[in-house]
């Protein structure tokens, strides 16, 4: 029995990668906090409740859970901050404007999501409550842009849709509860031909449309074959030119920018225009979000939202391999001139270790690649082979 | 990798595919049925074909390994489809998923009486769902093949298994009770690659779309 095992999809994360990790970090944090978003830290562990306000069944199934020993309720180990930092915008901070909050923290899953997938994703993301135009959802989404930008990862493609086109479609058939949530999971496969068996005792033009969304996907003339295809109805009318005019303005900053009228989120909180970053060399989104403006009602406060989150050891993953650490190696000594020597170094960003006696003979695992050395009465640093 | 890797697998799926290849036009350099690589080469320089295992080929394409890959719907269901886009009912290697019992068995009665069933599948999800929408109490049985021997022997009460032409079941006096599904199999494809790669997938999606309808 080897104790020191861990978990299957849960791991350590090493010196070199760790440090690239929190690096990253730091980089979003304060880019977001440039923008304005304030850090928040909410608990790991909360109530059940709570933490599955407003979100779907995916949620519950994702979430480990626990007994409480002093209340007897269960608990359980959150699987996505986004529902914590509505809760904190709709009952601890009370604004009546615009809200932007940012975090970063792990979560938990029961079950490992994709490759290379780990049940403990990093989550860091930014949130903007109050605001319920498309304004917002710019910003967040430029934000996402920048967000992956500041972890080295410049080239992405990005992918908008609108969960306002479905719900249209599934309220004009009339559909909720079950028979909506089988149409919901053939949409997200693009199943067509249990789309069509799903759907074949709606009204004509309803199911017409609900066909052609799988469909709907593409560039820019995408919006062109929607209006075509699509009933004519007021709030399909105004999720294309809420998608339109993303796409206008986005257009700009991604060169490779797509839409998908069958994206629809797994989680079902989402209400509008849904978003996704993919980029080569990973087989899913690295960053994803969009609106849900329909939690905030769940907390008893209807709040418009809209956000991003990514998981920054996906992130860490397609950036490419860590960087190999850069350290000067200095002897052990009282010499004063050698201890101001290294607090400048140190001062100036420079790593210095300072070698313990006795393991002269491990040199190579530290890592370093110079060395403080006494040269004729001068310390110097000096560059080391590997 | 740039190019665009599709996963099949061998035998009936393979040679049912082969003429929806030709259509989006797509040759193998050599015949997977004949040849031990796995990896095989097209006459097109960005396109490969991998040769899987039938089951492994949602979790191929799941995890990004191939883009497009060809699964029955009865595999699918058993994988759940995580990460998959399945637009396309390629109508090839047609059967149906059946629930079969003993010829003297009476299913109806053992249905009806609400008594548990001992079931043996290689199907697990498909069986669990189908019991549980009849209410069906059942105790599940995983077998890796040769189904039909489970009732005979006194393994199980009933089977559920794909069926054909239904030769197997009859020749071991076996009868199917209960069509769960009809199955055929899918074109799938991984969804981040369907973002990233469109225009080179698209041509191929509506090729083999377009002969299906032909």
């Amino acid at each position: 029995m080897h104790n020191w095992l861990l978990p299957e999809y849960i791991e350590d994360i090493l010196p070199a990668e760790a440090q690239r990790m929190e690096n990253m970090r730091r980089r979003i944090l304060d880019l977001m906090r440039s923008h304005g978003y304030e850090l928040v830290i909410p608990p790991m562990i909360e109530y059940l409740e709570s933490l599955l306000s407003g979100t779907g069944r995916d949620m519950d199934l994702k979430t480990f859970k626990l007994v409480d020993q002093l209340s007897g309720r269960l608990m359980g180990l959150r699987a996505d901050i986004t529902p914590q930092a509505a809760r904190i915008d709709a009952h601890l901070l009370n604004r009546k404007g615009v809200t932007r909050l940012c975090y970063c923290g792990p979560v938990v899953h029961t079950l490992p999501a994709g490759l290379g997938g780990s049940r403990e994703p990093l989550q860091i993301g930014a949130e903007i409550y109050g605001h319920a135009g498309l304004e917002s959802d710019l910003e967040i989404q430029r934000l996402m842009l920048e967000s992956l930008a500041a972890a080295g990862i410049g080239r992405v493609k990005l992918d908008l849709g609108h969960m306002g086109v479905f719900r249209a479609l599934a309220e004009m058939a009339g559909l909720s509860g079950e028979a909506e949530s089988e149409l919901f999971r053939a949409l997200q496969a693009k199943d067509v031909p249990t789309l069509k068996a799903l759907s074949k005792d709606l009204n004509g033009n309803v199911r017409e449309g609900l066909l052609a969304l799988p469909e709907l996907y593409g560039g820019a003339d995408v919006l062109a074959a929607a209006r075509r295809r699509l009933p004519r109805i007021d709030r399909i009318d105004r999720a294309l030119n809420d998608l339109q005019r993303l796409a206008e303005s986005l257009g700009p900053l991604v060169p490779d920018l797509s839409l998908d009228l069958s994206e629809v989120r797994g989680y079902h909180y989402h209400s509008g225009v849904v978003f996704a970053a993919y980029a080569p060399g990973s087989a899913q989104a690295l960053a994803l979000g969009g609106r849900y403006d329909e939690v905030g009602k769940a907390f008893g406060r209807a709040r418009a939202a809209t956000g991003f989150s990514a998981d920054l050891r996906v992130l860490t993953l397609v950036s490419g391999p860590a960087p190999q650490l850069s350290a000067v190696r200095a002897p052990h000594s009282d010499d004063p001139v050698l201890g101001e020597m290294i607090r400048a170094l140190r001062a100036q960003g420079d790593v210095v270790m300072v070698e313990l006696p006795g393991h002269e003979d491990a040199r190579g695992e530290t890592g370093c690649d110079r060395e403080l050395v006494l040269r004729d009465g001068q310390w110097e640093v000096v560059g080391l082979r590997r | 990798m740039s190019g665009i890797t599709i996963a099949l697998s061998k035998g009936r799926i393979f040679d049912e595919t082969a003429p929806l290849l030709e259509a989006a036009g797509i040759a193998p350099v050599e015949s997977p049925e004949s040849s031990r690589r796995l990896i095989i080469g097209t006459n097109r320089q960005d396109v490969r074909l991998i040769v899987v295992r039938a089951s492994d080929v949602p979790t191929y394409v799941q995890y990004g390994a191939a883009d497009l890959g060809i699964a029955g719907k009865d595999v699918l269901l058993e994988h759940g489809g995580e990460g998959l886009y399945q637009p396309v009912d390629l109508n090839i290697a047609r059967c149906r998923m059946m629930v079969a019992v003993a010829d003297g068995f009476d299913y109806e009665r053992a249905v009806r009486q609400g008594a548990r069933l001992r079931v043996a599948t290689k199907y697990l999800r498909v069986a669990r769902e189908h019991f549980a929408g009849k209410g069906v109490h059942v105790d599940l049985i995983k077998l890796y093949g040769s189904m039909e021997l489970a009732p005979l022997v006194g393994l199980a009460d009933a089977i559920v298994d794909l069926v054909d032409t239904g030769n197997t079941l009859r020749e071991n006096n076996l009868k199917p009770v209960e069509e769960i599904m009809p199955i055929s199999s899918r074109l799938i494809i991984n969804q981040a690659s369907l973002k990233l790669k469109r225009a080179a997938l698209q041509p191929l999606i509506d090729g083999f779309a377009s002969a299906v309808t032909a």
